[in-house]
Parts: structure tokens; sequence; C-alpha cells
């Protein structure tokens, strides 16, 4: 068992030290998206090394990238776009999966069967595949990124609340609701979302990651965040030529994609916990 | 003579959510001899699990043994190594789980699970294994000794089920054998069945056992000593005749007379009689409707009755006899296929979304499960808080004194409204449950065996409090059973329910005397507080073959 202290004993909440580590690091790349424009040492299009893949120097942090731009300014910009799309897109992915997987649980009859079948159907598509088309279709910008990015992850987060309501649906309490004359909406957000937040949110998390990693993976292939600014897929991509150089330009974006996601999960799977005691 | 089992001053700590350690089990010696039963009885909460578990050297997650010692044939289960405990485990000590019908693995075969002791300490071949089986089921008198074992869990009854879980704790020959409620969930009809079968083996076998239960009725048919359990204390130890007459302790004192419930007294509030609710030949069931217009499973078929207005009713019958069924066809959960309902003067729709508010608020419903029926992420303030608002439109400063009233009413502390379900106890939630029903100001109350799941003593207080409610409020009851002394106590007429249908409608006064079959063997199957009672009871045979499904 992990090893946790009270963050307060007044409010009673229980968190551990691994899910503040997550919590921290989130906050500081939420900061950083905030903040970047104001705090970049170097505009982010503008070629100010001599040197290409520099190394990391006293006026280079972070060294820089295949055409001499700062890499620090690009990955503190970078945050944005994939702190940003990725959130907004997992937000209208899990809001609106979660509304309709509850809905689709207490309506039951031809509306689930319908609605289940149609999201099934569109599960099938490999999410990558279908957003190389819309983007090669549509052209990228960042409301298409965010639209289909969210509409890919629809089902899986309508297929996960519904599984999580439907067990609840069959409670008493939802009954003694439902004979009491209530509406559907106070039944899905009043008796069920309480007892399926805590699921919904861990699934939120990794759908996060599951976004940020097919956000890069799009940008990667040219289709995501368009030149001069890049997320952070993109950034691993445009410098991918440093590899055999071992050029920090290629690895700190690798990195940065790879804190956010870890400490995502972290959080979610170590929220902090209420402290009931009965007697106390 | 040397004890089997000697407990000296048990404690048991468990470590609760913010660290801090509490006394489950504070310091209990018991002895038990060489084939004697000892019944461990108490409310739930009162350590009696606790302690048979410890028998077996275990503890639930949480909770560690933090003092004394368990002996068993000599050896101290407190202070064996883990794999030392497992080897005795199944060999000399054996358990049989309240609810056999989790305890059975539902994708193997019964005879593989029942033999599984012997594979893992290597007692015997498996054909040797097999027989023995074959003969410990017909020591238990299970149907089809031979075959039964090639079945799968499901497809056996609730009844057969608990004796092959007892076959299956006694085929390593152990020395002392728990049973841990084992008949808690069965029908009395059933009970009966499974209960003499117990106590015959125990005896033939010269086994020693631990009988784990709340009902003393129950404990008095197979123990030769109670010992009285409360808040992980011994409070009284005895043989089971001087407990049952000359019972010392207070708490035994107040245990034995929850037992006998005073029946209902002539205190009639409404003095004119006016029908409240009628139901005309109402079918209700499940799956696909047939030609006949009905549908394929039928659980109540044709079923006629009348509440009147301060007077209630009791529906009592075995599981599966569809009384539930026949609660949530009235209540419009199912809605039923043919038949009609008339509530005060109008005739009630169907479905609930047909009714209308005021038909809604003036008909609740009380589950049985309280932990079900009660949301566990609300705080009790907001369970009991949404029907004001819903119903009556109260807010605010209205609403909390509203709150306070109705648990006080239930004879609850104010302090507890800011609490969550999981944080009361039993009997606390299901006044929580009652108190959400009367927030509605109904004029029926349907109760869906609301004390089946509660101890003797606290399903006691429940009844004297529905009883007092209905003097203070003039409500009506239907209440539903398979507990025949709680129905008596409060009902002015009871149904008996056999297979979907009505068959009997009687007064107390002529309770005595049932006429229908099915109703006399459900009235003799009630275990009494007398231990010769299980031993002089003659069921008649053919009866038992009819109706009896063990």
């Amino acid at each position: 068992m992990i090893p946790s202290i009270p963050v307060s004993q007044k409010f009673g909440y229980r968190f551990s030290w691994v899910g503040m580590i997550g919590l921290t690091i989130i906050l500081f790349w939420g900061i950083m998206a905030l903040i970047a424009p104001h705090i970049i040492p170097h505009p982010v299009g503008e070629i100010v090394d001599e040197d290409y893949f520099g190394v990391m120097s006293s006026r280079f942090w972070l060294g820089s990238d295949y055409l001499g731009r700062d890499m620090l300014s690009r990955v503190l910009m970078g945050a944005r776009y994939t702190v940003g799309i990725s959130l907004a897109a997992v937000s209208i992915a899990c809001f609106s999966g979660v509304v309709l997987g509850m809905t689709a649980a207490v309506v039951g009859g031809w509306f689930d069967a319908a609605l289940s079948r149609f999201l099934d159907a569109m599960n099938s598509i490999p999410g990558k595949l279908s957003g190389l088309v819309v983007v090669a279709a549509v052209g990228s910008s960042i409301t298409v990124l965010v639209i289909t990015l969210a509409v890919i992850y629809t089902p899986g987060a309508y297929r996960f609340a519904r599984a999580l309501a439907v067990n609840i649906n069959t409670m008493d309490y939802i009954t003694v609701a439902r004979t009491r004359g209530e509406g559907i909406f106070y039944i899905i957000g009043s008796e069920i979302l309480p007892n399926i937040i805590g699921p919904v949110l861990a699934d939120l998390g990794l759908r996060f990651v599951f976004i940020v990693l097919l956000l890069s993976g799009l940008s990667f292939l040219g289709l995501g965040v368009q030149p001069p600014f890049a997320d952070w897929g993109a950034l691993v991509h445009e410098n991918v030529g440093g590899l055999p150089f071992g050029a920090p330009a290629v690895i700190v974006p690798s990195l940065a994609i790879a804190s956010l996601t870890i400490s995502v999960n972290l959080l979610i799977d170590n929220l902090p916990k209420k402290i009931r005691d009965r007697s106390a | 003579m040397e004890n089997l089992v000697e407990i000296r001053d048990l404690k048991v700590e468990a470590t609760t959510d913010s660290g801090r350690r509490v006394d489950i089990i504070k310091g209990v010696s018991l002895d038990i001899a060489a084939g004697e039963i000892v019944a461990l009885i108490g409310e739930s909460g009162s350590g009696k699990t606790t302690i048979a578990l410890t028998l077996m050297g275990y503890t639930r997650s949480g909770c560690r043994i933090s003092g004394g010692h368990v002996r068993i044939a000599g050896k101290d289960m407190v202070a064996l190594s883990e794999r030392e405990r497992a080897s005795i485990r199944g060999t000399e000590v054996a358990y049989v789980p309240q609810s056999a019908a989790a305890a059975f693995n539902p994708a193997k075969r019964i005879i593989d699970q029942v033999i599984e002791v012997t594979r893992i300490h290597q007692l015997m071949p498996v054909e040797q294994a097999r027989q023995k089986a074959i003969e410990l089921f017909r020591a238990l008198s299970l149907p089809n000794p031979e075959t039964i074992g090639g079945r799968y869990p499901h497809q056996v009854s609730g009844g057969q089920l608990q004796r092959l879980s007892a076959a299956m704790a006694l085929i390593g020959d152990p020395k002392l054998v728990i049973f841990d409620e084992p008949t808690t969930a069965l029908d009395v009809t059933t009970q009966i069945e499974v209960l003499r079968a117990f106590k015959s083996v125990m005896k033939a076998g010269g086994i020693s056992g631990v009988y784990v239960s709340h009902d003393l009725a129950v404990v008095a048919q197979i123990a030769d000593r109670i010992v009285v359990l409360r808040n992980g204390e011994v409070q009284e130890v005895g043989t089971t005749a001087d407990i049952l007459s000359r019972a010392q302790h207070p708490y035994t004192r107040e245990l034995l007379a929850a037992f006998e419930p005073k029946p209902r007294g002539h205190d009639v509030v409404v003095k004119d009689r006016e029908v409240l609710l009628q139901v005309n030949g109402l079918f209700a069931g499940y799956g696909p409707i047939q030609a006949d217009r009905l549908p394929l499973v039928r659980a109540v078929q044709d079923v006629s009755l009348t509440v009147e207005k301060g007077r209630n009713l009791g529906i009592i019958g075995e599981s599966g006899c569809g009384k539930s069924t026949l609660a949530r066809a009235i209540a419009g959960i199912l809605p039923p296929f043919a038949g009609n309902l008339i509530f005060g003067k109008q005739e009630l729709a169907g479905a609930v979304r047909q009714r209308s508010r005021d038909q809604l608020r003036e008909m609740q419903i009380v589950f049985q499960y309280a932990d079900t029926a009660l949301n566990p992420e609300k705080s009790i303030e907001e369970i009991l808080g949404r029907p004001l608002t819903f119903y009556h439109g109260i807010k605010g400063k209205q609403r909390d004194a509203r709150i306070d009233q109705l648990l006080d009413m239930v004879h609850l502390p104010k302090s507890l409204r800011h609490r969550r379900p999981q944080e009361l106890s039993g009997g606390q939630k299901q006044r929580v449950n009652f108190a959400r029903a009367l927030a509605a100001e109904p004029k029926l109350i349907i109760c869906d065996e609301i004390t089946s799941a509660l101890d003797t003593v606290v399903a006691a207080a429940i009844i004297d409090l529905l009883k007092e409610l209905q003097r203070d409020l003039s409500l009506s009851y239907i209440f539903i059973s398979h507990d025949l002394s709680v129905v008596e106590a409060i009902c002015d007429e009871i149904v008996v329910m056999y297979g979907g249908r009505k068959v009997e409608e009687i007064t107390p006064a002529h309770l005595k005397a049932p006429q229908h079959p099915y109703a006399k063997l459900l009235f003799s199957s009630v275990p009494k507080l007398d231990a010769g009672w299980l031993d002089s009871l003659e069921l008649d045979p053919e009866l038992v073959r009819t109706y009896g499904h063990s």
C-alpha cells in the first residue's frame, strides 16, 4: 500500500504523495500553457541559433531545433496546443459520452439499442484512420482537431458510462426515485452520476492520455497543428532527424508527453479520499 | 477431559479509515468439548462471526488478533504460521458459509468442488473421495446422492446447495465445523430439512460445531450450549435449556422477548371501515406476451385483495411465490397485464408514468434492503429532503425543520442528518428508509420484507415503530414477509400466497387453523423457542413432497 499523509486533519481528506506529485506536474504544465506567451525567451518561429540541433547551453536551456529555433520556447508554446486541444476534446467526448450512456441505461428499450448500435459502429472505425480522413478532407484547424478527437473518443466513454450506469440503474434507490415520479434528468444527474463519478474520472484521465497520444500521432504525421506553431507531437516529428546526435530537441518533447500522460494517471489513481470514520 | 477448543482472552482489533484502532473483540474466553455444538448468538456487530473466523486463525482484512489464544486440539491458531494454519483448515476445522450460492463456483461441477479439500491436502485418491462425498450426500438426505454431484450449482435449490456446502466442509473429517448463519437465507419450510440434516450428521460423526446465528429459535434446535455476545463481549453462557428458561442477563431476556412480539392489539384507529385499496384479478409477470395476452412467466395470477383505511394487510409465502412481484405491480413498478387497481375512489393506471403525482405520493413502497434502497452517495438530509421538495415544495429552513421532525418520528438522533447511509447501523438505515416514505405523507405504505435483513431485537423495535406511527398518522400498511410471527404482530388480515396465487385469506383470530394444505405446512414450519421442537415435529410427508422445495 502506498503510504499516505493526511493533507489536512481539519478537512479530513487523505491524499497520497504519489497523487500530489501527479497534481504538481499537471499544474505545472497547465500554468505553462497559460503564461507561455509572456515568458518565452524567443519568438517560436524565429531562427535564433546559428547551429542546428544545438546542445543545452545557458542561452538555449533546452538546445535548439533542426532550424536553429529555441527549443524551450517551442516546448512551452507546444504545451498550449497539446494540453488545450486534448483537454477540450476530452471534455466534450466524456461529457457527451457519459450523458448519453446514463440516458441509454435509464431509458432502455429501443433508444438504448439504436444508440448503442450506432456508437458501436463508430467505434469500429480505427481512430487514427478516421482522424486522417477527416483532417485530409476538411483541412487542419484547431476546431476541426478538437471536434474530430472528441467524436473519435465519444463511443468509448459512452460504453463505459453505460456499463456502470446499468448496474446502478437496478438498485432499489433508483426504483424508489422512479416511483416517486422523478424525471430522467434528476435520476441521471442526482442518483446515478454521484455513484459512477469515480470510475468516470479515471476513464477521463485515460481518455485524456489517449487523446494526447493520438494528437501527437496526427501531428507527427503532419496533420495536426500547423507550422510555425507546433504541439509536442509535431516537435518530436520535425526534430526526429536529431535522434542520431542525441539532440535534446527530440528528447525534450518526448519527455514532456510522457510526464503529462503519466502524471494524469498518477493523479487519477490517487485522488484525495474523504475520511469517513463512523465514530470519529 | 481436555476441551477440543479453548479460547482464552481473545482480542481482535480493527483499523479504521483514519488509522484509529478499535477493539472489536474484547477479551472473550470460551471452551468447546469434543462432540459439543456451541452457538454464538448476538446482533450484527456483536463479533460472533469474527470469533468464529479466529477459530481458523483468520481475520477479515483490516482486522488482526491482538491478544489471547485460540487452541484447537492443543494447537494455538494465533501463534502458528500461515502455512501451518492452511494445513489445519479443511482437515481439522471447516467452515460452512452463510450464502452457499456465493461459496460455489458456478462454472464447476459440484462434486469437483466438494472433493477439492481432499485434493489440496492429498488426503485420499479421487475415486475414494467421490465415494465418500456420495455417502455424505446420502447422510445429509440429499435427493439422488449418486448423481447430484454431477450438476452445476445453479441446477440445485438453495436448501440443497447449503447441504452440499456442509458436505464440502465434512469431507476432510474435521473435528470442528463452523456454521456461519447457514439457514438465514432459506425459507422456513426448507430450513427444517437443512437443520435436521446438519444435526444428524454432526451427532453421527461426534463432530464439534460452532453455530453462528441471530435466531434463538433455530439455535435452540441444534446447540448444546449457547454463548450470548454483545459488542465483542460474552454476556451469558449456559446450556440451551438454561438460556431459554432461566436467562440471567438482561440482554438475553431482551433477545427472548423480541422473539415473541406482542400480538396486535385492538386499538384500531379508524372506526368506520373504508376501503383504501382494492385489487381485482391482478396478473403480473415477465417475458414476452403469449397468445392469451399474458406474459410467459406469470409471477402473480388472479390475485384480489382489499386494504381498509387504518388497517393492515399481511402477505406471506416462501421466496418465489410472487409476493414481491405483487407489491411491485401494485406500486406500478411492474405494470400488471390484467386486473385493475382502485385506490381511494379512483382507478389507478398500471405504470408509474401514467399515475398522477398525488397518487404516487399517497402510496409509498419501502424495500427490504436499506443498503440498496438508500443512495450511498447522499447524506441522510438529502435523502429525506428530496420527497419534501418534490411533493410538497418545502425548501430551506422549513425543510430542515421537517427533516428533524421526521428523524424524531423514527427515533433517530438529529445529529445523523449529515451522515451517509453506510455510516449507520442496519436498523438505523431501515428507519431512514421508512422515514423517506413518511416524508411523502402517504396513506398506504407497502413494506416489502422490511424486517427480514434485521436482527430479532432490531426488527421488533421497527415493528413497534410501525405500530406507533400508525396510531399517530392513521396509515395503512401492506406488510410482505416470509416470517409469520412478524406478520402476526402487525396485521389485521393475512393473505397466504403460493405459486403466484392467493391460497388463503385469514384473520389472526382463525390463525391457528389454516385450511389450505400449504398454509398448514408453512405455519407449522416456524421454529419455536423450545429445544425439543425440531425432534418432535412431525410434518405430513405428503405435504412436504408437494410443497417443500428442499
